[in-house]
């Protein structure tokens, strides 16, 4: 069964071609197979699969890589807002974030 | 420590997925010891959510290693990670808390693929002189990424969310919701009693315990099935699959007020059902995003900018037709 896809073309992810030195290590730590190795040198092969967890960024030491991470979760997109606060994905909580 | 988890272990997992204890399931975070491990066996980080730790501990019948325990405050890696709790600061910490140069000769850390989020590995070789080692997502796969030489495969890397996994997240889900529902159900019941006159019982044992049974139908109904049948609903958006699930109940609904036309005590009130339960199906769907391994942050706020606003009018109007409906 193929992979389930979520909504196209809205991706944060960038990645700079000029700093990318072809380590690999967003290939090893992406969840979802975004990136691949051509000639030495990363390339986004599928952006839309991309989930914005951001452990390509963190990972990258050449920081060729950027994303507004964040969590998916619109339970958390609801709270945030009613609080006013950025970003709230309050594991500690009830909701079914991180569950 | 033992590699295999006793019926009592069991017994708990099923009850933290149920949401029975679940911030107080934790262990100690520190250096443990699976097998006979010596200076030269692999070092496993972990987090200490008692889930992620027994997981990974009952994948290691066998073999000889350490397991690092992060302080995470009981959040699961993954989780964890997203809020930096298990992160580069943390894991730098506890490598010195532990003493771990002095208990293993190698520099090698396994680090779950899930952790990397909150872990930057270039920084913890610079600051502890540990290398960062990208283990695979499934405990389960990790004997065969050991004695492949500490090499994944691209399955291994590989985030799926199969029935499996869907069923698994469904009862945190049904849990956390549940008191919602039930408010928001009782609300409806109690609302049923109004009408011309007087505050009457007998519409609260009509219309009353029906409006009750469509909110906890529609609730129960979406937050059940979505999981199971998440690849077949139409549509990317979740808050549209929630949508298309709703209209499913929907016939149910329009089949039962065919058939059973008494249910419902006007045309108003079945015109509010047909809009709202569609909505409740929806929104539960929406939300069901956080507990999916494959929806983005831009993504939900893309959908939500048009769902909301749809799921918030069609409650509206439908509140407001099912209370003209009490009148008339």
């Amino acid at each position: 069964m193929a992979e389930l896809r979520y909504l196209l073309g809205v991706v944060t992810l960038t990645l700079d071609g000029e700093k990318c030195t072809g380590c690999g290590m967003c290939l090893s730590v992406c969840p979802h197979a975004v990136f691949q190795l051509d000639d030495g040198r990363a390339r986004i092969a599928d952006r839309d699969a991309c989930m914005e967890c951001g452990a390509c960024a963190r990972n990258c030491p050449a920081e060729a890589l950027s994303v507004r991470s964040g969590v998916g979760c619109a339970t958390s997109v609801i709270i945030g807002a009613l609080s006013g606060s950025q970003r709230s994905c309050d594991c500690s909580g009830s909701s079914p974030c991180c569950g | 420590m033992s590699t295999t988890l006793r019926p009592a272990d069991r017994l708990s997992a099923w009850r933290v997925r149920w949401g029975i204890g679940r911030m107080r399931y934790t262990v100690e975070p520190g250096l443990y010891a699976v097998g006979h491990p010596t200076a030269g066996s692999p070092v496993l980080v972990s987090a200490n959510y008692k889930l992620s730790f027994d997981r990974l501990r009952a994948e290691l019948a066998g073999l000889d290693a350490w397991i690092l325990v992060l302080d995470t405050a009981g959040i699961n890696v993954w989780c964890a990670a997203g809020k930096g709790t298990f992160g580069t600061d943390e894991l730098v910490r506890r490598i010195e808390a532990v003493r771990l140069a002095e208990v293993v000769s190698h520099r090698v850390l396994v680090v779950p693929q899930l952790g990397a989020p909150g872990v930057a590995a270039h920084e913890v070789k610079r600051r502890s002189g540990f290398r960062v080692q990208y283990g695979p997502v499934r405990a389960q796969e990790l004997p065969a990424f050991l004695a492949a030489g500490m090499k994944a495969t691209p399955d291994m890397r590989r985030v799926y969310f199969r029935l499996r996994d869907r069923a698994a997240v469904m009862p945190v889900e049904l849990v956390w919701s549940a008191k919602y529902a039930l408010v928001v159900a009782a609300t409806f019941f109690l609302l049923a009693g109004l009408g011309p006159g007087i505050y009457s019982w007998t519409r609260l044992a009509g219309a009353g315990l029906l409006s009750a049974a469509m909110i906890l139908g529609a609730w129960g109904g979406s937050t059940v099935l979505t999981p199971v049948l998440l690849p077949w609903l139409p549509g990317r958006a979740l808050s549209a699959k929630g949508a298309w699930l709703g209209l499913v109940f929907l016939l149910g609904i329009l089949v039962c007020a065919r058939f059973y036309p008494a249910a419902f005590d006007s045309w108003f009130s079945l015109a509010a059902w047909c809009l709202l339960v569609p909505t409740v199906s929806s929104f539960m769907a929406m939300n069901f995003t956080g507990a999916t391994t494959y929806t983005s942050l831009s993504g939900v706020r893309r959908e939500m900018r048009v769902a909301v606003p749809i799921q918030a009018a069609a409650a509206v109007v439908g509140v407001t037709l099912w209370l003209i409906g009490r009148f008339v």
